[in-house]
């Protein structure tokens, strides 16, 4: 079969993958295949700039039970520019609000034809539970504290555009840890690929039990600097329960913020990246969120590429596996 | 399935277990009129109208009593209700059940605890025994009307599987009871520490981004429990406990002599919280499914005898609120069906228990604890009996439970042993049904 109409872009033999749930549980080899696709995808288009037809035809649907601009928006950008169509389903006034299960909403979207379902939920497990429970491809824009794949994808996409290999590579995930789901993408990401990964913040956001897994944690952001290929700075969340985690805000800035004094005492290549939203003045000054170090709005268009990507691969491998059940054994 | 009213069986070619009595051998039972007349009757005390019931190759022991299911009715008849319910129970090999007081309305006043009465009279499963709730409508604050509760039948108080947060309730309400002779059950939990966790908080909680539930919310809610106890010198029973914390401090504490005891339900006896891995539901379940050293622990308190007893911590809920996301999800499960087939699986084929010692923390202890007949096949005893084949190798499927729950941590697993007949006040209540049957 072939999926490409782009005669330089052949469909890897070693990808099978309908859904994608996490890096968890993604080989090293697979990782890297959705980041050369990415690569390939972000030249064809221009840096995700045009539009090419490699998914025409094709619907996608968003299905965002959490509030969300840019991955939404990215999500959508990255289907329109392989010449898919998108559309919108949120809970807030929707049939979910009516008391709808959020499996039945699904089911309901399926019907209408979709050939993925991108899914945001703050809970854990629920994309797991949807591609157990749907025939069309499921993608996970962010299960809860659990992973955010395309997330540590574009992440990693972004170091290895600018150190070519990831392995030997140190990089620290900085700030709430306990919930974020960037910082668990990352986590599995960087260390299959052979990174060596740093996680720093406050021990009531950074558990010791990440030593237990192999895990580097530490406490004090200026002890970590001088080793640090890149750094990536969470966002601090201040909703009440998180508050009562760490004392306040101001706190928070003193111990963690990457502002100038800390880029001195850093390395001299040092690549600072966010998944953003940013807090200016929280995790990052604006000195360094707009100087040379920064790469933080790379990371953006990256996350069309990788989003692209991941859209083509699962699409792919949906066709490959319907094909094969329906051939012949004599094929 | 009718019902015979011919209540007189002789039950035949059995091995019969039963730790009351410190027998396990094989020998006959003679049933007459409803309570067991003999061990090895003489031919001529067999009467000539006797129903005869083949126990070949099967274990024949005193009904399971359960310690604490919940069976929903009034007020969430969707979960459960009380004929299914017992049903259940028998299906389990249970002739006794105590039930939770955690109904809409929950069981606070004499007429709650007879409208249950009246509707397991009817239902004719297993017996049911009600728990009334300790504090007035479960909220923690004022004792509930307990001796009046006492005399409408009541068996036990407890706000399980709400936790008792009110320490000073707890105590006074030990003080209290102490006039009853009735035991309060508490499932030791404190809930700032539970705070939304939905699993075990450990490296798999960690990696999955779900909130846990830490250890410390169960020993400290133990830690408390027991020393009430002590001070109050009243009848509490703990559990369901679930952590090495729980049993250490139990055994310490009985170890000084003081009269508690402890709980453990089956899943806690065999799964870990690695389950969680799935993200399925069904091994949303409290106690929560713990870390493996957790496990081990458990096995060795229940086969050393620190936990008297295993209850099945039946906590059914509707499939609808099971497949809602785990988060929103309730906790809960079936259990009745599976928990004499889990315990053999895991705690007699693993050589931790005996089948003695199996029928004891099934049957003979927990009727022990809540002070109601049973748990004993000696002359005199009403007939409540099951008949286990071991060699049923089973798998457990949720759509054949007679529980209205589905939902099963163990659905999907192999286990051994199953009960073939269970038997209240000498009527054969419940039969396998012999499509369901897969003999080794």
């Amino acid at each position: 079969m072939s999926n490409a109409v782009q005669p330089d872009l052949t469909f890897p033999k070693n990808w099978h993958r309908r859904h994608l749930l996490d890096l968890e549980s993604l080989s090293a080899e697979e990782i890297s295949t959705i980041l050369d696709v990415a690569q390939q995808l972000k030249e064809m288009t221009q840096g995700c700039r045009n539009k090419i037809s490699l998914l025409a035809g094709k619907t996608c649907a968003n299905l965002f039970f959490e509030n969300s601009t840019r991955t939404r928006n990215s999500f959508s950008l990255a289907a329109k520019r392989l010449g898919a169509d998108t559309v919108e389903f949120s809970s807030a006034g929707s049939s979910v609000a009516k008391g709808e299960t959020f499996i039945d909403t699904a089911k309901t979207i399926e019907a209408m034809g979709v050939e993925w379902v991108v899914t945001r939920h703050g809970t854990p497990g629920t994309p797991h539970l949807l591609s157990r429970e749907l025939d069309c491809c499921v993608l996970n824009a962010g299960d809860g504290p659990h992973g955010h794949p395309t997330q540590g994808l574009l992440d990693i996409l972004t170091i290895r555009q600018h150190r070519g290999d990831i392995k030997g590579l140190t990089v620290a995930l900085v700030g709430d840890i306990a919930h974020s789901r960037t910082a668990r993408s990352n986590i599995w990401g960087l260390s299959k690929l052979g990174a060596h990964v740093i996680i720093c913040g406050p021990p009531t956001l950074v558990s010791p039990r990440w030593t237990e897994l192999g895990f580097e944690v530490a406490h004090h952001l200026d002890d970590i600097l001088p080793r640090c290929d890149v750094l990536n700075l969470l966002r601090i969340q201040f909703e009440r329960q998180r508050a009562r985690l760490f004392p306040s805000v101001h706190e928070y800035a003193a111990l963690y913020a990457m502002n100038g004094a800390r880029m001195r005492k850093s390395k001299d290549d040092i690549l600072i990246m966010a998944p953003g939203p940013i807090n200016r003045g929280v995790e990052i000054t604006p000195e360094v969120a707009d100087g040379p170090h920064s790469v933080i709005l790379e990371q953006v268009n990256n996350g069309i590429a990788v989003r692209m990507a991941a859209l083509w691969l699962l699409s792919g491998a949906n066709e490959r596996a319907k094909a094969n059940a329906k051939s012949s054994p004599a094929d | 399935m009718n019902e015979t009213a011919n209540k007189d069986l002789l039950i035949e070619n059995g091995r019969l277990v039963d730790p009351s009595q410190d027998l396990d051998r094989s020998a006959r039972l003679l049933v007459i009129d409803g309570c067991v007349a003999a061990i090895d009757p003489a031919d001529a005390d067999i009467p000539t109208a006797c129903d005869r019931l083949d126990a070949s190759g099967k274990i024949v022991a005193p009904g399971l009593v359960d310690l604490g299911a919940e069976l929903r009715e009034p007020g969430n008849e969707e979960d459960e209700t009380i004929e299914s319910g017992s049903h259940a129970a028998l299906a389990g090999g249970y002739t006794s059940v105590l039930c939770c007081s955690s109904t809409r309305p929950c069981i606070d006043s004499p007429g709650g605890v007879e409208f249950v009465r009246q509707k397991a009279t009817k239902a004719r499963g297993a017996r049911i025994h009600v728990i009334g709730c300790l504090s007035k409508g479960r909220e923690g604050e004022q004792m509930a009307e307990l001796g009046l509760l006492a005399d409408a039948g009541a068996v036990a108080f407890s706000d399980a599987p709400k936790s008792m947060p009110n320490d000073a309730l707890l105590k006074r309400a030990l003080e209290y009871c102490r006039m009853f002779d009735l035991p309060i059950i508490d499932r030791p939990e404190v809930p700032e520490l539970a705070e939304n966790g939905m699993m075990h908080d450990g490296r798999i909680s960690l990696v999955l981004g779900l909130k846990g539930l830490p250890t410390e919310a169960e020993d400290l809610a133990v830690a408390r429990d027991v020393r009430l106890a002590e001070a109050t010198s009243g009848r509490l029973h703990v559990g369901p406990v679930s952590t090495m914390g729980a049993v250490d401090m139990i055994r310490r504490v009985k170890s000084r002599g003081i009269d508690v005891t402890a709980s453990v339900c089956p899943h806690n006896l065999c799964l870990s919280d690695v389950e969680l891995r799935s993200f399925d539901s069904k091994y949303k379940v409290h106690p929560p499914l713990r870390s493996e050293k957790h496990v081990e622990t458990l096995q060795k308190a229940v086969a050393d005898g620190t936990i008297d007893a295993i209850q099945s911590g039946h906590m059914p809920r509707s499939r609808e609120k099971k497949m809602d996301d785990l988060d929103l999800s309730p906790f809960g499960g079936a259990a009745l069906e599976t928990t004499l087939a889990t315990t053999i699986t895991y705690m007699i084929d693993k050589q931790l228990l005996d089948w003695s010692a199996a029928v004891d923390r099934l049957s003979t202890a927990p009727a022990k604890i809540a002070g109601i007949a049973g748990g004993s096949l000696r002359p005199g005893s009403a007939a409540d009996i099951v008949i286990i084949d071991p060699n049923q190798n089973w798998t457990v499927n949720g759509m054949q439970f007679r529980s209205h729950c589905i939902s099963s941590p163990l659905d999907g697993h192999s286990l051994r042993g199953r009960a073939t007949h269970t038997i209240v006040g000498g009527e054969i209540r419940y039969r396998l049904r012999p499509e369901l049957q897969h003999i080794a």
